[in-house]
């Protein structure tokens, strides 16, 4: 059983405009100990996946139907008590921006110790003793100076890492990180990315790391699902979606972002602006931006099809190609 | 991409410091821009890239004289830009694309009026009809369709406003434009298609720019040379190739190992170079050499006097004492 199974989730926000359907239908599993990549544009539901498993949604949001069950329990429709007991204890979140998830009027001593006095038995005085371990193992200087200090007191690096400190103080078997280094200077990003593969070896927690960056992804994840419009496109290894993408959105991305082997030419762009999430098309949610895209991908959506063991895709083309292949075999 | 030598802007000793109210009366210079000299050729892209505080945005806000610098010297076609005159003359030629889309367009006005202001401040038309003439051309020329002309940014996406800020910036018929981030609030499909755009108008209309970005993969893809700065100082300036294949300064060397590479292999092969400590505060900037604080190298020569900014290759700037013994 893995720990964190997702089967058919649907999760919307009713607004004055309409039903805006952001998660549409998606399923995966996370096993202990592993790094999943979530990937995808604004808008393409990764965020609100993790909110729903949460249950952290906006007062408009509603997970529809769907199911998240983790270490055997489901999560929808278990109300506020068993996911008061989960977050910040078993799962934990870590926002973008760590100027604006701290409080500025509390001590950083304060937050950090009050999801521990919450959650384990302890009593204040071993509250402060763990809070300072964990700030160690963040690497942070001269944790007990430290724990007096206020937010604005801390670089954007340094609250990111203590934010990371406060959301592992329960040894949380799962870790939520929602673009934990969009808002950082490229070589803070690189100490916060590394710092979480070290504390992943140690702990041994899972984690599921939401971002736009293919880069970031790139040095992390065991396991990619790339996102658009609300649905899985694809998902798999991570070197299955670097080297052998298999849905035309993923080739898209992978070929416009610009490398050492396009240097010097033009990039190739996906055409096109992004999707309104209140008027889906009818079949392929990608299809008005594909290049490639034939007569069924308009009019019918594609199941997500196994391409090999370990790597899925809905992509009409992947089908084209397997009846081509047997169609080739008849002859 | 350069089409010739002719160099386009100079940029000489510039120095942008702001006064910092430190209460009681007592105020303390921040330097946000410390004497940095560079050139930009004609028709070239120069990229300028470091974290955010180190002072490239307020460096090419103080080139177009957004801000009055503090000293230094500009000079664009031979001629020093010094007079209100000077200034207005130049700004027909030089302008600039904002980072973000969201709030550099006037939520009132339709997107006609915005992309024809700086025809309105230049008085570069002669009746109505070539005012509207004229927008409707440069939406075309950014991939707008013009029947959108009298909508509101609001109703627009973000790749999309984007397009008309360059719109506006282009109305002057510029030939120098300053671009301050202007793909890093887009989605990375959307990126790219702006890139694009860049390019194609480079080569149709032959602009110079100077692009200000923090990506390192961006900048490398769109620049000609790149300048990389640290805490208000330009550190090093090279050939894109040669800064992202072979950077001599050690802050360019930690920058560009810290890139996130999009490809597991080359990313988990990566030996990144660990910078201890944090970028000091501009207001409390360290003596000597600012990067010493965190240099891997650095001596007692680093930590007392500044390295000049000298050209150690042909066409090659680092600023850094012990350059040669590192390399």
């Amino acid at each position: 059983m893995a720990l964190l199974e997702v089967k058919d989730l649907h999760t919307s926000f009713f607004t004055d405009a309409g039903e805006v359907r952001a998660v549409n239908g998606v399923s995966f599993n996370l096993d202990y100990g592993k790094v999943l990549g979530i990937v995808g544009e604004s808008g393409s539901g990764k965020s609100v996946t993790a909110y729903s498993i949460m249950q952290i949604l906006a007062s408009t949001g509603k997970i529809v139907s769907g199911s998240i069950k983790f270490d055997g329990q489901e999560l929808v429709g278990a109300g506020e008590k068993v996911m008061k007991d989960i977050r910040g204890n078993r799962i934990s979140i870590i926002f973008q921006d760590p100027m604006t998830s701290l409080n500025p009027t509390y001590s950083i001593g304060k937050q950090l110790m009050e999801a521990i006095l919450l959650h384990t038995g302890r009593n204040k005085h071993e509250a402060y003793e763990r809070a300072i371990e964990m700030l160690k193992l963040v690497n942070v200087n001269e944790p007990e100076k430290r724990m007096k200090q206020y937010p604005y007191e801390f670089s954007g690096g340094m609250r990111q890492r203590v934010m990371i400190a406060m959301a592992l103080a329960c040894e949380p078997d799962i870790l939520i990180a929602d673009e934990p280094t969009t808002a950082l200077d490229v070589t803070i990003q690189a100490g916060i990315l590394e710092l979480m593969k070290d504390i992943q070896k140690k702990i041994g927690m899972a984690i599921i790391m939401i971002t736009h960056d293919l880069g970031v992804v790139a040095q992390l994840c065991d396991e990619v699902i790339v996102m658009y419009a609300g649905g899985i496109c694809e998902q798999g290894t991570e070197d299955e979606i670097f080297y052998n993408p298999c849905h035309e959105y993923t080739k898209g991305l992978l070929r416009s972002i610009p490398t050492s082997d396009n240097n010097g030419e033009r990039l190739q762009p996906i055409t096109g602006t992004p999707i309104d999430l209140l008027n889906l098309p009818k079949g392929c949610p990608f299809a008005p931006r594909c290049v490639r895209a034939m007569k069924i991908c308009l009019s019918k959506t594609c199941e997500r099809l196994q391409i090999n063991d370990s790597h899925q895709a809905a992509c009409w083309m992947n089908v084209k190609k397997l009846m081509e292949e047997e169609g080739g075999k008849d002859e | 991409m350069s089409k010739n030598d002719q160099t386009l802007i100079q940029v000489n000793h510039l120095k942008q410091y702001f006064d910092i109210n430190m209460g009681f009366f007592r105020s303390k210079p921040l330097k946000a821009v410390d004497d940095i000299s560079f050139s930009i050729r004609e028709g070239e892209t120069l990229g300028l890239v470091g974290e955010s505080g180190c002072g490239k945005t307020t460096a090419g806000r103080s080139i177009l004289h957004l801000y009055k610098p503090t000293a230094g010297e500009i000079i664009y076609r031979g001629k020093k830009i010094e007079s209100a005159q000077d200034i207005g003359e130049f700004r027909k030629h030089a302008t600039m694309v904002f980072q973000d889309p969201y709030s550099s367009l006037d939520p009132r006005m339709t997107v006609e009026d915005i992309i024809a202001e700086p025809l309105d401040v230049h008085k570069m038309y002669s009746s109505k009809k070539e005012r509207r003439e004229k927008v409707l051309g440069l939406m075309d020329r950014v991939g707008l369709n013009s029947e959108h002309a009298a909508r509101y940014a609001h109703e627009f996406s973000g790749g999309q406003r984007q397009r008309v800020g360059i719109a506006r910036a282009l109305a002057v018929d510029p030939d120098f434009i300053v671009c301050d981030e202007p793909v890093s609030a887009l989605d990375v499909s959307i990126q790219a298609q702006v890139i694009n755009m860049f390019d194609e108008l480079q080569d149709r209309m032959n602009l110079t720019y100077l692009f200000i970005a923090h990506d390192l993969l961006v900048v490398r893809h769109i620049s000609d040379r790149i300048a990389v700065m640290y805490l208000g100082h330009m550190v090093e300036l090279a050939n894109a190739d040669e800064i992202y294949d072979r950077p001599l300064h050690p802050y360019t060397k930690a920058l560009i190992s810290a890139v996130p590479v999009p490809d597991p292999k080359i990313a988990k092969a990566n030996k990144r170079i660990e910078l201890t400590g944090e970028i000091p505060s501009p207001l409390n900037a360290p003596s000597g050499c600012p990067f010493h604080t965190r240099c891997p190298y650095a001596t007692d020569v680093c930590r007392e006097s500044m390295p000049a900014f000298e050209e150690i290759e042909t066409g090659r700037f680092v600023s850094c004492h012990r350059v040669r013994e590192i390399n």
